[in-house]
């Protein structure tokens, strides 16, 4: 369990002082995320140079721009390929993918899926807001039935993805869920996920009071990140608490999700087609 | 140099890239170019590289990026549909300023088409297929030695000048088995890596001649990459002035080099009178019927680009002021012959010979076309 006694460094120390201010808006957890992403790093003393960050499109990629590591801030969606070439040539590098639940689970779902079966050693941090925040409040393969959004201002009639069982099925060998209103545990599962040898996926459940607080009435920062906080021993409750109200379907109640780490096994780490000997390096 | 070997243009490929120091692969399977990742899957191990199969030709060139930013040369190779899907990050690489090589082993289209059979009609998918404004080098080679001559000059102007460069050839020539001798070795340049203090590195501030110096992922500079318009700290702006001056730069560092990069090859074009302008294996063709027609005394001569982009505008329009006709002849429905009009500038009358039916233009079809002028300057 982190204990902020154990932080050796300030974390400001990992942040591009020289990039701020920042794009986020107010209320947005994923400074709250990132932080706690920033005390992972310190707590396992990576190394600031070897570490690289890549990232998609939308509000949470815009994080590795603030970060003092090697960033690499590609296109929509794609985030996992980039990465993949980027660890193949590079093993010695600490590879963190930052993507949101548009980027990773829509336009790039199938690299996602492709690198997680493939078990390659990145870890991908998925900040789930439940919307397309960069471009203005538009559904997400995320956003729950019901709720409303730019696009469906009459509520979603389309089910949403659980990224995590997704992943599983995928064959990701590191699964973790974690709520931005507990950066402690987001932390601690970070950390397990970038010691994980293989592929490993953490998806951050984030808020984005801007468009889905305010279009589903729910409030502010504040109002969202109580709304997540954990009820019951490793289940949040947000979701399961909240009906969306839609005027095409029935009232329907978001599923209840497990938090922590859901899924962990040793399994071959892949590294590209390349001579037997350089497999180790 | 070496012995005589028989190898296919796609062969030739993987040869160039390794002899440029390629070592890094990534690609999706696709007719007719899979050749190149079936051979690069056995190269890359044995030069301490890394092949890998990505899940489409989209991720196949993010891989390629994320490898070069890493420090590797590397390239993929696609045919026409897969290259559709490449152009984002062939703009993404553009914008970044990235080296890697794309080879489009030109096949019929549009859309599935026809996939084993030749055509050049991604000429101007190679130039413009990408969104905004962005320069392109495109390099096309007319022959199983060239195949290899050419991926080994793309590379080399790739890492001179950090930008994806594009390697277009036809079905013919990626199958064609050809007997060549291959050079012992090649020049190869490398990128330039800075030696400046890490925190006084500025990862896009251009030298002189427009491109800057580029550090490897991992190698102590913590730098952004973007695709983003940015500033020379390499981050993102909205200030329009920087954003001006970074698409400048982009398309100044490749137009300001032109001598570095264009390659243009005549034959028979002393006393020409009438021009044949052909490029890939129309080239060949186009080359047997001038010295066909020449044997009937038709002042004819040939010019063929290896260079398709930057377009040889100098080279075309001091031929056009020599002749009295330009037959361009491509395996399109007519895409350089627009480029040929615009740098002849009125000087020259302008012919096609188009074909976009899978079939190649022979030597016979073009002495044919060549035969309205026999007798007219004989």
């Amino acid at each position: 369990m982190t204990d902020v006694s154990e932080r050796t460094t300030d974390v400001r120390t990992y942040l591009r002082d020289w990039a701020m201010p920042h794009v986020l808006c107010p209320g947005c957890a994923h400074g709250i995320v990132l932080r706690s992403f920033l005390e992972a790093v310190d707590q396992l003393q990576l190394d600031q140079d070897k570490v690289a960050m890549v990232a998609g499109i939308g509000c949470s990629s815009r994080l590795i721009g603030y970060v003092d590591f090697c960033t690499l801030h590609g296109t929509h969606g794609r985030a996992p390929a980039f990465a993949t070439g980027l660890k193949l040539a590079r093993p010695d590098l600490d590879v963190v993918v930052i993507t949101g639940d548009g980027d990773g689970l829509a336009i790039g779902g199938n690299h996602l899926i492709h690198a997680a079966r493939r078990n390659i050693d990145i870890t991908v941090l998925m900040l789930n807001n439940s919307i397309y925040g960069m471009t203005g409040g538009q559904a997400a393969p995320t956003t729950p039935e019901g709720a409303v959004a730019s696009t469906t201002p009459m509520g979603n009639t389309e089910p949403n993805f659980d990224a995590c069982k997704l992943l599983m099925g995928a064959g990701a060998s590191f699964v973790g869920r974690v709520f931005a209103a507990n950066p402690i545990e987001m932390t601690k599962v970070m950390a397990d996920g970038l010691n994980h040898a293989g592929f490993s996926f953490i998806e951050v459940v984030s808020d984005c009071p801007e468009y889905f607080g305010r279009y589903n009435r729910i409030g502010g920062g504040a109002e969202m990140l109580n709304w997540m906080a954990v009820r019951d021993e490793g289940v949040a409750g947000p979701l399961s608490e909240k009906r969306f109200v839609s005027n095409v379907t029935a009232t329907v109640p978001a599923p209840a999700l497990r938090t922590g780490i859901l899924q962990r096994e040793v399994r071959q780490v892949y590294a590209g087609v390349r001579r037997a000997d350089d497999h180790e390096s | 140099m070496s012995a005589a070997q028989l190898i296919q243009g796609n062969e030739a490929c993987v040869k160039g890239a390794l002899a440029a120091g390629c070592s890094f692969y990534g690609g999706y399977p696709i007719t007719p170019s899979s050749e190149i990742a079936e051979h690069m899957v056995r190269a890359m191990p044995e030069v301490g590289g890394v092949f890998i199969q990505m899940e489409d030709e989209i991720a196949s060139l993010a891989a390629v990026v994320g490898a070069s930013v890493a420090g590797s040369k590397a390239m993929t190779a696609t045919s026409g549909p897969g290259f559709s899907l490449m152009q984002e990050h062939i703009g993404f690489a553009a914008m970044a300023e990235v080296p890697c090589v794309v080879v489009n082993v030109m096949r019929g289209g549009p859309s599935t088409g026809m996939p084993t059979s030749p055509s050049q009609g991604d000429v101007m998918q190679a130039r413009w297929g990408t969104h905004g404004d962005h320069p392109a080098i495109v390099l096309a080679p007319s022959s199983v030695g060239e195949v290899f001559d050419l991926t080994v000059k793309a590379f080399n102007l790739a890492e001179r000048f950090r930008t994806p460069v594009i390697l277009l050839y036809d079905e013919i020539i990626g199958h064609t088995r050809e007997s060549v001798v291959l050079p012992d070795s090649v020049t190869v340049v490398d990128r330039v890596r800075p030696e400046t203090a890490t925190e006084d590195f500025w990862p896009k501030k251009a030298a002189p001649d427009g491109v800057p110096e580029m550090a490897a992922f991992g190698d102590g500079y913590r730098f952004h990459i973007t695709g983003l318009a940015h500033d020379a700290r390499g981050f993102p702006t909205d200030d329009s002035s920087v954003a001006e001056a970074l698409i400048a730069r982009l398309h100044g560092k490749i137009e300001e080099h032109t001598d570095e990069i264009t390659e243009i090859e005549t034959h028979m074009m002393d006393d020409a009178e009438i021009a044949i302008f052909a490029y890939g294996i129309v080239g060949r063709s186009a080359r047997a019927a001038v010295d066909r027609a020449r044997a009937d005394g038709i002042k004819v001569g040939l010019i063929r680009p290896l260079t398709l982009w930057p377009f040889p505008d100098a080279q075309v329009a001091s031929a056009a002021r020599q002749v009295d006709t330009i037959v361009v002849a491509e395996m399109n429905l007519g895409q350089l012959i627009g480029e040929v009009e615009r740098a002849a500038g009125g000087q020259a009358e302008i012919v096609g010979h188009l074909r976009a039916d899978g079939e190649p233009i022979t030597p016979t079809a073009l002495r044919d076309v060549l035969a309205k002028f026999e007798g007219a300057n004989a």
